[in-house]
């Protein structure tokens, strides 16, 4: 927890009082009152769909609510008027950066600050405020650095510094609203996000701090508010709390924890030998889910793309159960290739077809699902029953198995998708061989993250060797057995997860001198 | 897609053209009328409407498949007309009586190359985009004003009816290879039941088999179509040679079942008015169908309102035209519910 400055008061910053919101039928906020204080950090925590984003958007002006009104600093705030927040002093960091790359840190930061009337920009004054801002809160950046060769972190810094500068023409920002800011970043980096909250609260700011993740909003946070389906479901102080309290909390029902029953390491089922520019040696061995670690961009992409089929290394070679497959997603579904892609929207479903097509997509082309070229639909659609009724992919009620596939939320679709790659062929139910799962709880809410752990371990205790590539350390230390840092393009020997220590990991992601005395 | 799209965007297109027609100084309800009369009103009216829809049907379809797999085919049109140049030079009477061939043999070989060609011109565009990212729409739409010269090369040169005092037009097709009348004393022919079992053949096509469903997963997530397996590429060739087939069959039957020959004018814009039509039908191969009976029994009837109340017949093309924009609009305004809030200073969003 972010200790409280000193000049926290009584008296409420912001007050938002029975704040109701529908859409169509949903109730995304019911009533939903909440206090600020000078000072703090305050966690807001809920699922997706918990009603999160709703609530500040309604505070910000995007979304006028049904009922209800927000007071800030003592006065009333105009709905719907995100220009009448920003004079309030709320600014607001998105979850996904709204910064020009091509611009400098000074020109994104004057933008929409300046009157579209005025022939020329104030830079001078504009810099002098800028980096104002950045000493008084311990931001250090470089007004002239271009965007796109700032690092995530900087980028965020730059987001900040821009929602606390241009909230208003002379104060600055009182109340700053951070949208999940932690999904993008190092744990370094997030780290570093933490020490420059304290600094806000210091100078007497407050926050308000969205997030899924329990770790974090216990970390910062002095009180934590908790949404469930649109409602308010309690309040509490993060000194008296816990994880396993909050988790039942956002989730409603206890949740139980990944459990897996020991089994040693079986057979070697896929080798990778010196594959790609970075050279990559691995070994999968049956019954053992092996983690790749490592920040978003340093070839994870690619080294999902080889497992998946769907191109060759440039050099090097893969090979399952010592044959090596052509670049044909094909054959690595008929060798028992269970593939989770990233993009369960974009890649991993087509969103237009039905639930029942998209559950045949890998397939669809098989003796049990095709005969000369004509579909057994009865065939496809009674598989695609199986998948859902065993993989308990909801929100098929109303439409049946005609239902869009878009119109699945996150954690079902990837229930559909993991059911489609994990049940096999149709016909024989052959559990898969190896399973590659690329960040395969990305944006799920916990309950569906349990489920797909649960399914992996337990694909996993049926003999599949499984490679998991996650951003999310806590995910791999909750399955994985061993696990290994990729950094452009280059990997750590596979430990034991145990054998790893944060440093180690830090340094490994940062591309520092990885440790070979434990190598094999 | 909502099926109620179609109906409120052809109510909206009436409404907006009666002001044309009021302002070309008819009254409206009798206009209306006599459009519906002249189009839809007696047996002639269905005859001419059915024998306009043949060649749309086709178009229709050759549209329809191919923005299914998002291969936007605006070259419809040159393809037609490849189409029928082809079949001619197949069938056509070359040198005074042609190729010496039973019609049993003549027919299918005359219609299978009128395809080929069709198919043939939209395979160079499909692969220049899938190769090396060139815009089809750009493509494929210039290459109808190349096809048209050529067309109008061969009708003055190699091709020319020596016989027809200097009009540019091809040789007659032998007798053998014509399509029958349909309904005696109309010109209903035979090509009518060809376009409604494409139509038919393309809508099974689509929903019962692998490729079909390839087409349909290929047009709306390549990416995700490509993760499972699926051969994108040669997809995308199959989807461009159907296409390009279809609308090469159009010009074959049209010269087969009316014209007898071929003439740079035998075609008032079948191709472009496909695209309308299969926007129509929103790419429904069986929808094609019904929105070529309604936009021929559109183009028909303009005729005969024309004689009688004296509004252009142009009204038709902009019936057409405002239709296809207000099915463009219609279908946007299925997917979204645009909210407008009085007096709270939103904005209006859509979701």
């Amino acid at each position: 927890m972010i200790p409280d400055s000193a000049a926290a008061a009584a008296a409420p910053v912001l007050r938002l009082h029975a704040i109701t919101k529908r859409f169509g039928s949903l109730l995304a906020n019911d009533a939903i009152s909440l206090e600020l204080a000078r000072g703090e950090v305050l966690g807001l925590l809920g699922e997706n769909g918990a009603g999160k984003s709703t609530l500040v958007s309604i505070l910000f002006g995007h979304y006028v609510a049904d009922a209800g009104h927000i007071e800030a600093f003592g006065e009333p705030l105009p709905p719907g008027n995100p220009g009448a927040a920003l004079a309030a002093g709320i600014g607001m960091v998105h979850q996904h950066f709204t910064l020009a790359d091509n611009l400098s840190v000074l020109d994104n930061v004057m933008l929409g600050t300046e009157p579209l009337w005025r022939p020329f920009s104030r830079r001078a004054a504009a810099r002098v405020k800028l980096l104002e801002a950045a000493t008084r809160f311990g931001l250090q950046v470089n007004p002239d650095a271009l965007i796109r060769d700032l690092s995530v972190g900087e980028r965020q810094r730059v987001e900040i510094l821009k929602a606390l500068v241009s909230s208003d023409k002379r104060q600055g920002a009182k109340i700053l609203i951070l949208d999940e800011p932690t999904a993008v970043l190092t744990p370094a980096e997030a780290e570093s996000l933490f020490d420059t909250l304290q600094q806000l609260i210091d100078q007497g700011l407050s926050v308000i701090f969205i997030s899924h993740k329990l770790d974090e909003v216990l970390r910062v946070s002095r009180r934590i508010a908790v949404l469930r389906g649109g409602r308010l479901v309690a309040t509490v102080a993060a000194a008296g709390s816990n994880k396993a309290e909050l988790a039942e909390l956002m989730v409603g029902r206890p949740i139980d924890a990944p459990t897996r029953s020991a089994r040693a390491p079986g057979e070697l089922t896929c080798r990778l030998r010196d594959v790609g520019a970075g050279g990559i040696n691995l070994d999968l061995h049956a019954g053992e889910i092996v983690a790749i670690a490592g920040v978003a961009g340093n070839g994870q992409q690619a080294l999902a793309e080889w497992l998946f089929g769907l191109q060759a290394p440039p050099r090097g070679q893969v090979e399952l159960r010592g044959r090596v497959l052509p670049a044909k997603p094909r054959e690595w579904v008929r060798a028992g290739v269970a593939r989770i892609p990233e993009d369960r929207h974009a890649v991993g479903v087509v969103g237009e077809l039905p639930v029942w097509e998209n559950a045949m997509l890998e397939r669809f082309d098989t003796p049990a699902l095709s005969r000369a070229g004509v579909l057994r639909r009865a065939a496809a659609q009674a598989h695609a029953r199986n998948v859902i009724e065993r993989f308990d992919v909801r929100g098929t009620q109303s439409q049946g198995l005609a239902t869009p596939t878009r119109a699945l939320s996150g954690g079902n679709m990837q229930k559909l998708i993991l059911g489609r790659a994990l049940m096999g062929n149709p016909e024989a139910d052959t559990p898969p061989l190896l399973i590659v799962a690329d960040q395969p709880t990305w944006g799920l809410d916990i309950g569906a993250v349990a489920y797909v752990h649960q399914q992996l371990l337990d694909a996993c205790t049926q003999g599949a060797a499984v490679l998991l590539i996650s951003e999310d350390l806590d995910e791999i230390f909750a399955i994985a057995d061993r696990m290994a840092v990729i950094h452009q393009g280059r990997l750590t020997p596979a430990r034991p997860v145990a054998q790893w220590t944060m440093p180690q990991i830090g340094l490994a992601m940062a591309g520092g001198a990885v440790d070979h005395h434990h190598a094999h | 897609m909502q099926l109620g799209a179609p109906f409120i965007a052809v109510a909206f297109t009436l409404l907006f053209t009666s002001v044309l027609v009021a302002w070309a100084g008819a009254p409206i309800g009798r206009a209306y009328a006599l459009l519906i009369e002249g189009g839809f009103g007696s047996r002639f009216a269905w005859s001419e409407t059915l024998t306009r829809a043949t060649p749309l049907i086709l178009t229709g379809l050759a549209a329809a498949v191919a923005f299914r797999a998002r291969l936007f085919n605006i070259g419809a049109e040159g393809q037609l007309y490849a189409g029928a140049l082809a079949a001619v030079a197949v069938g056509g009477l070359h040198g005074g009586s042609g190729f010496d061939a039973s019609p049993w043999l003549l027919f299918p070989l005359m219609m299978l190359s009128a395809a080929l060609a069709g198919a043939l011109l939209l395979l160079g565009p499909a692969l220049l985009k899938s190769r090396l990212g060139v815009d089809e729409v750009v493509t494929t739409l210039l290459l109808n004003f190349i096809v048209l010269l050529f067309v109008s090369m061969m009708l003055d040169g190699p091709m020319k009816d020596p016989t027809a005092m200097g009009w540019p037009q091809s040789v007659a097709l032998q007798d053998g290879v014509q399509l029958g009348k349909l309904v005696a004393r109309t010109r209903m022919h035979t090509g009518l039941l060809w376009a409604l079992a494409l139509a038919l053949a393309l809508w099974a096509l689509l929903k019962y088999t692998t490729t079909g469903f390839a087409i349909r997963a290929v047009g709306a997530n390549a990416r995700a179509a490509a993760f499972a397996g699926m051969p994108v590429a040669w997809v995308n060739v199959k989807v461009a040679l159907l296409s390009g087939a279809l609308a090469g069959l159009a010009g074959a039957i049209e010269v087969a079942g009316r014209t007898g020959y071929v003439t740079l004018d035998m075609s008032p814009g079948y191709g472009y008015s496909g695209i309308v039509i299969a926007m129509l039908a929103a790419l429904n191969p069986l929808g094609v169908v019904a929105a070529s009976v309604f936009v021929a029994g559109i183009l028909v009837g303009a005729d005969s309102m024309s004689r009688a109340v004296n509004v252009p017949t142009y009204i038709a093309d902009v019936i057409v035209a405002v239709s296809l924009l207000s099915m463009l609009v219609a279908t946007m305004a299925a997917q979204y519910r645009v909210v407008f809030r009085v007096g709270s200073g939103g904005v209006p969003h859509a979701r």
